[in-house]
């Protein structure tokens, strides 16, 4: 075992860093873009820093040449955002619609829609979301109802999508419906893409539980979307949808703060009734736990990349990385608040320890464990697909979806 | 990057699964009035196993600490009843990293054939040893006092003792046949591990390494066992993990296989999350073992700490999911239940070596 790149890694690592080096400010503890898509000032820094990495030759490192992208590999792509994580860059305005929409676009779109739409996305000039979840349709994902009705060459598609990231201010976006409510309910649906300018698209920002607004309810009033921007047959969405799903990329770099090192600072900084946090055995056993669980998804990256790098696939390994980040990130600012004990109740980033990070993360961190696949659907992946374990038995297969009741009762 | 194990060291752990699949009976140990078993031992030592980090210079296969983690991993998955961890993972350490040129030459090519077997004692009943409490003393080349548990103790021929002498704690070799030494069987949770309680009474014994530094020299070796014992408790959970599997998708009740409730299905794949938890870390162990990296004491409490809250999780719910079939004498999940435990002690408790994973953390971040 080794840690060091073979020399083609090692040559394209050089030209990424250098690259950074010459563009981007390095990292240091404390300063970061922190906010995504609810923070508007970040929208102009990350269309431009998207148009310089499509100049120097880094957006889409592993989609194809054709359509704008570099025809790399995903060792690659690993190492670019390995690098980048070390940098001040403002990520994750184009992660959904690069790392997801616009390679479900190049599997199912004509040659003359690849050719229009790839490389706009790729320069940063158009921005791509993805339009899934329902108000009844979360980790039930096939029960949603957002209708699509033919007429002629279009489509007309009426209701609501929510929990959609960047809707505001994105000029695309994917999107799945129920084409044939009379169908069982996986196979009565249809995906399309469509331009969100379109009349009848109202988006509207959701203030989640932590006071931010990183998210849109997304509505469609006789929205209508020609036949030709459909991706896969009629009634074939829930295949084009996995695709999109399983388009997510393999984790890397950066981690939701606080993490290990955060909580093990405070415990060195703190001091409790009997002295240093850190010299309490009950704050030790956590410390060590946690230490555990972030070297251990940090190595399991590592056995993942090695997979990558070797040529081969990457195993199933990599699907634990949620569940267990999630879930420690809560526990980490509880626990954090709890070591500064009454006093640990005040949020004013002037005045607490690393600026109210605990605080913030006590606020933010629920949605770790729901966005993306909560805790429960991943565990049940887990149990499917890596362990083998038998599905659950359903009784919403065979039925025509229009039978089925769905959302609260 | 190339954090996994090699081509031809996956070879060799398909080598050993096979080898120890036709032979390694951990029942028979348990229902018999055997001490290990000394066929499988004989078979290990044709393949060259315990002198696998032995330099071929004294005897053995000179291979990397790596190939002994891939057959540590398959020993924990059989759970095979030999004394191979206290003679190879401990008494061999001890002397590859303390012996002098002479002791060297005179146990290592023992060590490497099998002809002879090591043990380690340090714990003086019950209680964590520590520099305060250990009470066996060592002077003038005699020990006197007593240790217990000593795995592998009753059927060991020479032991490495931690004592109380030459000015601090200093570590000695006895030959454990010799005058002044008596030792019985005790019984432990797993009978398939066997341990003893041995009495010293001015038995003859020769310093191991510099006098006074037997308690750095003991971080050295526990932190060098803690990554193979890791592997062996890496293997354990995971056969544990693939034997609950096996019987949910097989197993009927409420007319389906139980492997099909979510209340089944989550707990597996906790077990599957810490499995792989305790594998990631117990790899960069192996790494760090092999390599002599200077971050070998950190990756060795996080390997252990890891794999000793995997074992435990494993073997518990693979009782659980089994129900009352999983709590007979008959089932083999009470060998992983009671092998877990007992690995998650040998070398310190979990809450001992999370306190040491702190304090190696606070170190390293000082330094």
């Amino acid at each position: 075992m080794d840690f060091t790149d073979t020399p083609e890694e090692a040559a394209y690592r050089a030209k990424v860093a250098a690259w950074l080096g010459a563009n981007a400010e390095p990292r240091h503890a404390g300063r970061s873009y922190k906010a995504r898509y609810g923070d508007d000032a970040l929208l102009p820094l990350a269309v431009e820093w998207q148009a310089k990495k499509f100049a120097a030759g880094f957006a889409g490192i592993t989609l194809p040449r054709d359509y704008g992208g570099q025809g790399g590999s995903r060792i690659q792509e690993v190492i670019y955002n390995q690098e980048e994580a070390g940098f001040v860059v403002p990520r994750g305005v184009y992660e959904i619609g690069l790392g997801m929409c616009v390679p479900t676009m190049l599997t199912y779109a004509t040659e003359e829609q690849k050719q229009r739409y790839a490389e706009p996305a790729l320069r940063g000039d158009e921005i791509w979301c993805q339009m899934f979840s329902e108000p009844a349709a979360g980790s039930d994902l096939a029960g949603l109802r957002t209708r699509a009705v033919r007429d002629g060459d279009d489509w007309i598609i009426n209701g609501q999508k929510i929990w959609i990231s960047g809707a505001h201010f994105c000029d695309f976006g994917v999107i799945v419906t129920r084409s044939d409510p009379k169908a069982p309910k996986h196979k009565g649906l249809t995906y399309f893409f469509l331009d969100m300018k379109s009349p009848g698209i109202e988006s509207r920002r959701i203030k989640q539980l932590s006071g931010q607004t990183n998210f849109n309810e997304v509505f469609f009033t006789d929205v209508r979307v020609p036949d030709a921007q459909r991706l896969g047959d009629i009634g074939n969405g829930w295949r084009v949808a996995l695709t999109t799903l399983m388009n997510e990329r393999l984790a890397v770099g950066e981690r939701p703060a606080p993490d290990f090192d955060e909580i093990f600072a405070l415990a060195r900084e703190l001091d409790l009734e009997d002295g240093p946090a850190i010299a309490d055995p009950a704050v030790r056993e956590k410390l060590a736990d946690w230490y555990v669980k972030m070297q251990g998804l940090r190595l399991t990256r590592f056995r993942a990349i090695t997979a990558l790098s070797r040529g081969q696939e990457p195993g199933p390994e990599a699907s634990i990385t949620k569940v267990v980040a999630g879930r420690k990130h809560q526990e980490i600012a509880e626990f954090g608040m709890d070591l500064m004990d009454m006093g640990g109740v005040c949020a004013d980033p002037q005045s607490m320890p690393m600026r109210a990070l605990f605080q913030d993360a006590l606020l933010s961190s629920p949605m770790g464990r729901i966005a993306g696949g909560t805790d429960e659907v991943l565990r049940n992946i887990i149990a499917e697909r890596v362990l083998g374990l038998p599905a659950d038995i359903r009784i919403d297969k065979d039925v025509p979806f229009e039978a089925l009741p769905t959302g609260v009762k | 990057m190339n954090f996994d194990f090699s081509d031809e060291q996956n070879m060799l752990r398909d080598q050993a699964a096979r080898f120890l699949g036709d032979r390694a009976a951990p029942r028979a140990i348990l229902d018999g009035k055997a001490a290990f078993d000394r066929d499988l031992w004989q078979g290990m030592a044709g393949l060259g196993w315990m002198g696998t980090a032995i330099p071929e210079a004294h005897g053995g296969l000179g291979l990397d600490h790596e190939e002994l983690c891939v057959i540590a991993e398959e020993l924990g998955r059989t759970l095979a009843p030999t004394p191979f961890a206290s003679s190879v993972y401990l008494a061999t350490e001890a002397i590859l990293l303390a012996g002098s040129d002479a002791q060297k030459q005179t146990y290592l090519p023992k060590l490497a054939r099998g002809e002879a077997i090591g043990c380690f004692a340090l714990a003086e009943g019950v209680g964590a040893p520590t520099p305060k409490t250990i009470a066996v003393t060592v002077n003038d080349g005699k020990l006197r006092g007593v240790k217990q548990p000593v795995a592998d103790g009753d059927v060991a021929d020479f032991a490495v003792i931690v004592a109380r002498g030459g000015g601090g704690l200093s570590l000695c070799i006895v030959d454990l046949d010799a005058a002044g030494v008596e030792r019985e069987s005790v019984p432990t949770v797993d009978p398939t591990r066997s341990h003893a309680r041995i009495a010293f009474d001015d038995a003859s014994a020769a310093l191991l390494g510099e006098p006074g530094h037997g308690w750095a020299m003991t971080g050295e070796i526990l932190d060098r066992a803690a990554v193979l014992i890791a592997f062996e408790q890496l293997g354990g959970a995971q056969a544990c993990l693939d034997m609950a599997v096996d019987y949910a998708r097989n197993r009927y009740a409420f007319g389906r296989p139980i492997g099909s409730f979510q209340a089944i299905k989550h707990k597996l794949a906790d077990v599957y999350i810490a499995t792989e938890i305790a594998r990631s870390n117990a790899y960069y162990g192996a790494w760090a073992l092999a390599s002599g990296a200077a971050d070998l004491p950190v990756a060795a409490a996080a390997a252990r700490v890891a794999a000793s809250t995997a074992y435990n999780l494993a073997a518990r719910e693979n009782i659980q999911t089994h129900g009352g079939v999983g709590f007979t004498w008959e089932s083999d999940c009470q060998l992983y239940y009671r092998r877990a435990k007992l690995l998650s002690l040998a070398l310190g408790g979990e809450r001992r070596w999370k306190d040491r994973l702190v304090s190696q953390l606070e170190a390293r971040n000082t330094a």
